[in-house]
């Protein structure tokens, strides 16, 4: 006579493809993600042509609302973030150079501060630091301001009265992005030197103002200047064309607007880091 | 200048439209539209929320294309979209139920926007066009106020200044009773009464009227053309004048006597 025994009815037939399954799901996500990526790619390039579109075609118009509306963006997102930028310009200085002079004092090497300096803080950290601060500052207010604009039905507003919202809204956010992390830029990288070389001189580094203004001026070249404006412009670009989008080219609630930011920031950095990497490559092979 | 429409054409005219709901554009929350609105007039068109008041008035401003059917719009066929559609888009007028107006503008930059962004005008020839119409609708101590600040039945107000600083020849007005005390509701009757006799605001041209509420009973006195949303279609009454006894119980209902005198 058989014994009913519960564990044995219980107990799931052992699958035969087990092994396979977590290997599935996890193509199965890749897959999905990499689609994903693709879509949001192909979504925000075709955004970002039509504001390039809008802004060949259309500057002329309407000026009387264009131009303040450059004005107004580039303000907001430049001159009122100066006092922050210039603090952490400075925490950086201190840190980096701080850091950089105490180990080249030990081999007796300060000559290589200058040249240290401008791969460092002119062309990676300066650029890429202030498109961040940029980003966490104007480029989140961006999509809030757009999405709750679109939540609360500003949008069709505005194209009832024939406004068009890439014209009002993004083209002036882009142009000024674009310029304020430019001169935000320049101005982040001289707030690091000058920081860097009062730690040298607190800390009887034998640097006169003179060598090290000469060793930068040495290590730096014309590319140097034209890659760093490009770049700086295009940081700018980049993040208020993704912040526009997600505040601007999907239907949103109120309740979506935090996720719209969230998605917005990521994306944007890792347009700024693929174009930092890009500019990486083309340096390499300019030189 | 605009090319006025002949006087024999209708300003607004539908056939067999279907019109596709805000959720989900390709839904279609109204079926085989016959609709046709000539110049001058004043028209009320009646539904329950959610009905397609909303869309019917967003289509007919241009802001979204029909499903099926055609529709011509001071005679042009529709929909055109883009700056082709500039020159009749401004003849139309657009008040939203809420105001929808932009939040980080004040009342008097918010009616100013529509003026200079479309039209070249003096600094002190557009100041005096925005003090005229927000005087008018009696706004004028609100002017600097932000809409944020301000109760719904003046941003309401705001809402159709901002639409008729640019002396649109059709008004659409979505619901503008909405959570009104009777106060505002009569200020309301009386400024559309004096928009579709001819007003200032428009230069004394009487303005061709689209009113969409939930209430036909109000607008008895006011409206000459009416017309019901049931069951996904435009049903249009006609000229109050016109109307025979009324079988259909939802006619009688928002036919019966008016709640507001």
């Amino acid at each position: 006579m058989e014994h009913f025994n519960p564990g044995a009815v219980a107990a799931p037939p052992t699958p035969l493809l087990t092994p396979a399954r977590p290997a599935r799901k996890l193509a199965h996500r890749l897959g999905h993600a990499f689609h994903h990526f693709l879509t949001t790619t192909r979504e925000i390039g075709a955004f970002a042509l039509i504001t390039l579109g809008v802004a060949v075609t259309k500057f002329g118009v309407a000026r009387d609302v264009t131009i303040p509306a450059i004005y107004q963006a580039q303000v907001s997102s430049g001159r009122k973030m100066l006092p922050m930028l210039l603090f952490i310009s400075a925490a950086l200085g201190l840190v980096v150079v701080g850091q950089t002079i105490s180990l080249l004092k030990e081999f007796g090497a300060t000559a290589y501060l200058g040249p240290i300096m401008a791969a460092v803080v002119v062309r990676e950290l300066g650029p890429l630091l202030t498109a961040m601060l940029v980003l966490a500052r104007s480029g989140t207010r961006n999509v809030i301001e757009l999405g709750t604009a679109r939540a609360l039905g500003e949008l069709e507003a505005l194209e009832a009265l024939r406004i068009d919202p890439i014209h009002y809204l993004v083209m002036p956010r882009v142009i000024g992005m674009g310029l304020a992390v430019f001169a935000l830029t320049i101005y982040f990288i001289l707030g690091t030197m000058l920081s860097g070389y009062l730690f040298a001189f607190v800390t009887n580094v034998p640097l006169r103002p003179e060598e090290y203004l000469h060793q930068l001026v040495d290590a730096l070249s014309t590319l140097d200047f034209a890659i760093l404006s490009i770049k700086s412009c295009l940081f700018g670009i980049v993040i208020a064309v993704v912040t526009c989008y997600h505040g601007l080219a999907r239907p949103l609630r109120l309740e979506d607007v935090s996720q719209a930011t969230i998605s917005a920031v990521a994306q944007s950095i890792i347009g700024c880091v693929l174009i930092d990497a890009l500019f990486i490559v083309i340096y390499i092979l300019a030189r | 200048m605009d090319k006025p429409t002949p006087s024999h054409l209708p300003v607004i005219e539908m056939t067999g439209l279907a019109v596709g709901s805000r959720e989900n554009p390709a839904a279609p929350i109204l079926e085989d539209v016959q609709w046709s609105v000539q110049a001058g007039e004043y028209w009320v068109i009646g539904g329950m929320h959610g009905a397609g008041k909303t869309e019917l008035l967003l289509l007919t401003a241009g802001l979204a294309a029909p499903l099926r059917g055609g529709y011509r719009l001071f005679g042009r066929e529709m929909p055109v979209r883009g700056d082709e559609f500039l020159t009749e888009g401004l003849r139309v007028g657009l008040v939203f139920e809420d105001g929808q107006l932009f939040h980080d503008l004040s009342i008097e930059e918010n009616v100013a926007l529509p003026l200079r962004y479309h039209r070249e005008l003096a600094q002190g020839h557009m100041e005096k066009s925005v003090k005229t119409i927000l005087e008018w609708c009696g706004l004028g101590p609100q002017a600097a106020r932000l809409p944020g600040r301000m109760e719904r039945a003046w941003r309401k107000r705001a809402g159709l200044a901002r639409a008729l600083v640019l002396q649109p020849e059709v008004l659409l007005l979505d619901n503008p009773l909405g959570g009104l005390d009777p106060r505002h509701a009569q200020w309301w009757f009386e400024a559309l009464d004096q928009l579709s006799s001819g007003h200032g605001c428009s230069e004394g041209r009487p303005l061709t009227l689209v009113v969409t509420t939930e209430d036909l009973r109000p607008w008895k006195k006011h409206a000459a053309h009416f017309a019901l949303l049931p069951q996904n279609r435009l049903r249009v009454l006609g000229p109050l004048a016109e109307l025979g006894p009324q079988t259909d119980p939802f006619v009688k209902e928002l036919l019966s006597e008016p709640l507001l005198q």
